[in-house]
This record gives structure tokens, C-alpha cells and sequence, in this order.
């Protein structure tokens, strides 16, 4: 992807390649939290997974208008085109793969937007207010972690398989972005620190298995993407796309 | 107000203080003064309101699902934004209410348990299905509508609890009528097929919604009662001409019709006149043979089953954790803050 320039009488800004990479992130995890509405275990887990997918869907919606219109580029796109990394578009599953997933993604988006917030690209305004978002995303998933990990012998059964069969797709989140300037490596060191700590707390075995599966290190990020992804747009795109030029 | 507790009840005579207590809460309704849950009720006062509070609860839960069926397809990411944020306050309405009801002694399990065994019901409107995007809009326009116009008078409802949760659940109705109101403007001044959709919808959420204001004076059991007591202020004949005065005239503005060859401004009345009401179309659909009473009350219940071992769980942590963490509640009390800070944001923008 080239970075897209936007001219304003302020002069040009340059909104790095990976905005279009973050935005996918957030768009398509704020999606699959969107397919819970209704169906969560406890009336207080419906209010806070939809809270969740709000944040991220905002979070979508100003990244993807700093790369074009937003619609066309979460309608339009065909699945190759997405650059989403392969965690958030993972099938729900039981509410612990929904727990694993968040716990992943929001301690890796946390580190993201933080070291984000700090810096001064053009997306250091956006991050400032989305970490504070993500910190409680973050919180809601590790209480349910350890909830989850330390509750019943089911629970904790559960739990456990979860994690294992998410680990595979969280070796990708630590690849290079693309026009940013991020200490990737530092970044998947304080993951692992964090993430094994809450797994620790929860009586939970850190997965032994590999963090990429045989050919997905960033494969997400060059559009390649996981069988189920492709009837997820289905369904999200099929209305916008059977009334061409229609508004909403 | 401040009448006898169940303990003044416990060590006087049972006939001479059980009349004295009526009195003072008969003077207090009188006085419009609003019944606080220590405060002494007849037992039959405090059935019916466990029983409509519950009813209200149920609905809020189960008329989630015919919405968040257009979540995943909502047509903008803007419109997906609103319709989340609003399954998400019929959730927390549903929180107020179980808490409303749990002030009279119910718990939100027992009335969980009760709508899953179907001892109790939810509004009928919801065993009908969205059938398209517009299904949407016009469940806002409509239905939230229909809805507000029955709640605006429950914020003065005698038992303070429950009028105060009103407070709350009307201010966030109106926002949704109005998103809903909103949405089918667009479809309305749209391309000839969404103008379409758009009409297709009212047509079939149109008569679903007048029958949402219970059977007529004549035939409605607990409403003579229900009034003395000012649970409920107005009939629901009034009720249901008032919201179609409100109705007819946005219908014009939205360039849509109503299903309705009979409706007319009377003059005379000052008032719309309206067709009859198919009521053998609302007495069966309330037992059970609407188009989605099965689904609706079957996904209700996996999403509990499927969620016990998530409960249990919770349960569990809490049990061993008890007074280490001293944050088990966290969820509950964490969901509920963070919600109101969501609404004011994704409601501003929404008005936007």
C-alpha cells in the first residue's frame, strides 16, 4: 500500500501505510463483537462487548477516513484487499475464544497505541484518545481471563483451549507496520511479559505451540487472510453492495 | 414517603395495623407521593408491578434480537454505530429494570427463569420479524414511538424505582425514535428501491404497533386497578389515539403511507380517526403463534444455557477470591459506567 496524501490549506500530511492496516484491525474485530449482540452469557457482557465494539468501530472509522472514504473502503474491498491482522478475524467461538482473542489483541493494541500516543505521527492524536479505551478493553479481558482460567474445572478447560488454539495468530501482530517507526521487538517482549503474567494469575499454561502458524507470519497484512474471513464481508457487505450509489 | 416497614407490620395486631398501613399508602398515591421499596404496599400492588416491571425487562432483552439481526449488515458504518449503540441501551434498560424489579423482593434469575419457561411474557411486537434494513428504521419510528408514549406517563408511576428507571429509559427512547425516524427519511428520499423498502416496512410494522397498546378499555384486565393505583396513568385507548396523532403527520413528512384506507383527520373530535384493529391477530400472536415467538424465546434460552458455565465460572472466581480482589463485580459496576460515557459520545455523534 502507498501512503495516501491528503492537501489541506495547512499543506500536505502524510498518513503512514499501516493507518489502512490499524483501521482493518479495529473494523473487523468490532464486526465479530457485533455478531454477540443478543447472545452473551450475562445481561452485563451484552452492554460491555457491544462498549467494546463501539470503541473499535469509532477507532475504524477515523483511521479509514484518513485513508479514503470510509464506506467504500469497508464495503468495497474485496477480502484480498484487507489488511487486518488474522487474530480479529477469528470466529467467535465459546465466550473464552472471545476472551482469549480480546485479551490478545487488546494487550497488543494497548502497547501499540501507547507507544503511538507518544510519537508524532499523524496518528498520535487518535491514539492518545483511543488508549484510553483500549486500557479497559484490556482490563475486561484479563478479569475474564482469570475469571475464566481460575473458576470451574470446565471454565478453566475451556480457557485453556482457547488460548492454545489463538496462539498460532499472535506471532503476526509484532511484524514491521509499515511508515511507522515502532520497536517491534520490544513491543512483542512486553506482550509476552503481560500476557504470561495474566495467564500465570488465571492458573492458565502459557500455549507451547509456535506463534505462527506454517506461512501466516503477516500474512493478514498482505491480504492474506483465514477461510472464514471471506463470508464474514459477505454477510457485513452485501447489503451496501446490492444498492450501488445508494445513501444511507 | 415514610409509612410502616415489614417490622412495624411484624409486632402490631395484623388487622387494625394492616388498615392503618393501607391508609396512609391510599393517602400517599392520593398525594401523588412516590412508594419507596421499605415503605409497606398491599400485596397485590406490589404482584402487579413485579409482574409489569418484569414484562417490560423481558421485552427490552428479547427486542434486542430482531435489531441485532441488522447489526452485522447494517448498510453504513455510521448506521452500524447507532444500531449497536442502541441494542446496547435496550441491554442496559433490561439492567435498570431487573434492578427495579429486585427492589420488590424479585431477583433477576426468578424472572429470567420465569420468561424461559414462558410463565411470563414480553411485548408481542417483538415476535415479528426485520425482514429488511428498514425493518430497522421503522421499529425506531414506530415502535420506540409506540413505546415512548406509553412510558412517558410511567415517569410519574407511584412506585419510585421504577418511575425513576423511566426517567432514564424514555430519555434514551427518544434518541432512538428519532434515529429511527432519521433512517427511513434517507430511505424515503433514496433510490426508488430503498423509497420502496422503506414503504414495505411501515406497511407491515404499522398495525403491529397500534396493537402494541393492549386491548381495548373494555377488555384489558389489569388496567382499572393498575390506574387507581397510578401505575398507570391513561387507557390505552388514549394512549394508542395519541401516538396515532403524533404518527400520521411524521408519516406524511417522511413521504410514506400508512397501511390505513380509514385514517382521516376528524375535525369534530380533534383527532385522527383509524381503522379497526385486527384483535384476532394480537390475541394469537400472544399465544404463541407469531411469525417468531418459537425463535425468539429458543435463541433467548441458548444464549442462557450456553452462558451458564460463563456464570458459574464468575461464581466460582468470586467464591475464591472473596475479599482478596474485593473487585468481583467488576463487570457489572465497570459495563454500567462505561456505558453512560459511550452514550453521551456515540449519541452526540448520531445527532450529528
Amino acid at each position: 500500500m502507498t501512503a495516501r496524501t491528503t492537501t489541506g490549506d495547512a499543506g500536505a500530511t502524510t498518513v503512514p501505510a499501516a493507518t489502512l492496516a490499524l483501521g482493518d484491525d479495529a473494523l473487523v474485530l468490532a464486526q465479530r463483537l457485533g455478531e454477540w449482540a443478543g447472545g452473551a452469557p450475562v445481561l452485563e457482557e451484552e452492554v460491555a462487548l457491544a462498549n467494546i465494539a463501539l470503541d473499535l468501530l469509532g477507532q475504524a472509522r477515523v483511521l479509514l477516513s484518513l485513508v479514503g472514504d470510509e464506506d467504500e473502503l469497508a464495503y468495497l474491498r474485496e477480502e484480498r484487499a484487507f489488511r487486518n491482522c488474522q487474530l480479529v478475524e477469528q470466529p467467535n467461538g465459546d465466550f473464552a475464544h472471545t476472551i482469549a482473542r480480546q485479551l490478545y489483541f487488546s494487550t497488543y493494541q494497548h502497547l501499540l497505541y501507547r507507544r503511538l500516543a507518544a510519537g508524532d505521527s499523524p496518528l498520535a492524536g487518535l491514539a492518545a484518545k483511543a488508549v484510553k479505551e483500549v486500557a479497559y478493553h484490556q482490563d475486561h479481558a484479563e478479569h475474564w481471563t482469570l475469571r475464566l482460567g481460575d473458576g470451574t474445572e470446565e471454565s478453566h478447560r475451556r480457557m485453556q483451549a482457547a488460548c492454545d488454539a489463538l496462539w498460532r495468530y499472535t506471532g503476526e501482530l509484532f511484524q514491521p507496520l509499515d511508515g511507522l517507526d515502532l520497536d517491534t521487538e520490544a513491543m512483542e517482549r512486553a506482550w509476552l511479559d503481560s500476557v504470561t503474567a495474566v495467564l500465570g494469575r488465571a492458573t492458565l499454561t502459557v500455549p507451547p505451540g509456535p506463534r505462527t502458524g506454517a506461512w501466516s507470519a503477516g500474512a493478514g497484512r498482505q491480504g492474506l487472510h483465514t477461510e472464514s474471513f471471506g463470508r464474514m464481508l459477505a454477510e457485513m457487505q452485501h447489503l451496501h453492495r446490492s444498492h450501488p450509489g445508494a445513501s444511507w | 414517603m415514610t409509612t410502616g416497614t415489614a417490622e412495624t407490620t411484624a409486632t402490631e395486631g395484623m388487622t387494625a395495623s394492616q388498615a392503618a398501613l393501607e391508609a396512609v399508602f391510599d393517602a400517599a398515591v392520593a398525594a401523588d407521593e412516590r412508594i419507596e421499596p421499605r415503605d409497606w404496599m398491599p400485596d397485590a400492588y406490589r404482584a402487579g408491578l413485579v409482574r409489569q416491571i418484569a414484562q417490560h425487562a423481558h421485552s427490552e432483552i428479547i427486542g434486542m434480537q430482531p435489531e441485532a439481526n441488522w447489526i452485522t449488515r447494517a448498510p453504513s458504518l455510521r448506521r452500524k454505530a447507532i444500531l449497536m449503540a442502541k441494542v446496547q441501551d435496550e441491554a442496559g434498560h433490561g439492567l435498570y429494570l431487573y434492578s427495579a424489579a429486585e427492589t420488590l423482593g424479585t431477583s433477576r434469575d426468578e424472572l429470567l427463569d420465569k420468561l424461559h419457561s414462558g410463565r411470563q411474557k414480553y411485548s408481542s411486537i417483538f415476535n415479528y420479524p426485520t425482514l429488511t434494513w428498514a425493518d430497522v428504521g421503522a421499529i425506531g419510528w414506530l415502535v420506540d414511538g409506540a413505546a415512548i408514549t406509553n412510558q412517558v406517563p410511567l415517569c410519574r408511576c407511584s412506585y419510585g424505582p421504577y418511575a425513576r428507571a423511566m426517567v432514564r429509559v424514555c430519555k434514551e427512547e427518544s434518541f432512538h425514535q428519532r434515529q429511527g425516524y432519521e433512517a427511513l427519511l434517507a430511505l424515503s428520499r433514496g433510490t426508488e428501491a430503498q423509497h420502496a423498502m422503506a414503504q414495505d416496512a411501515v406497511d407491515r410494522w404499522w398495525w403491529p404497533s397500534l396493537m402494541m397498546f393492549g386491548p381495548p378499555d373494555d377488555e384489558s384486565t389489569h388496567s382499572a386497578q393498575a390506574m387507581a393505583w397510578k401505575i398507570k396513568r391513561h387507557s390505552n385507548d388514549e394512549l394508542r389515539q395519541r401516538f396515532v396523532d403524533i404518527a400520521a403527520p411524521q408519516a406524511e413528512s417522511l413521504g410514506l403511507t400508512l397501511p390505513d384506507p380509514d385514517l382521516k383527520w376528524n375535525e369534530e373530535r380533534g383527532h385522527y380517526d383509524f381503522g379497526p384493529i385486527d384483535w384476532d391477530e394480537f390475541w394469537n400472536v400472544l399465544k404463541g403463534n407469531g411469525p417468531c415467538n418459537e425463535q425468539r424465546l429458543s435463541k433467548r434460552r441458548k444464549a442462557h444455557e450456553d452462558g451458564a458455565w460463563v456464570r458459574e465460572a464468575a461464581a466460582a472466581y468470586a467464591g475464591k477470591h472473596d475479599g482478596r480482589h474485593g473487585n468481583d463485580n467488576h463487570g457489572r459496576d465497570d459495563a454500567h459506567g462505561r456505558h453512560d460515557e459511550q452514550h453521551t459520545h456515540t449519541h452526540g455523534e448520531a445527532g450529528a
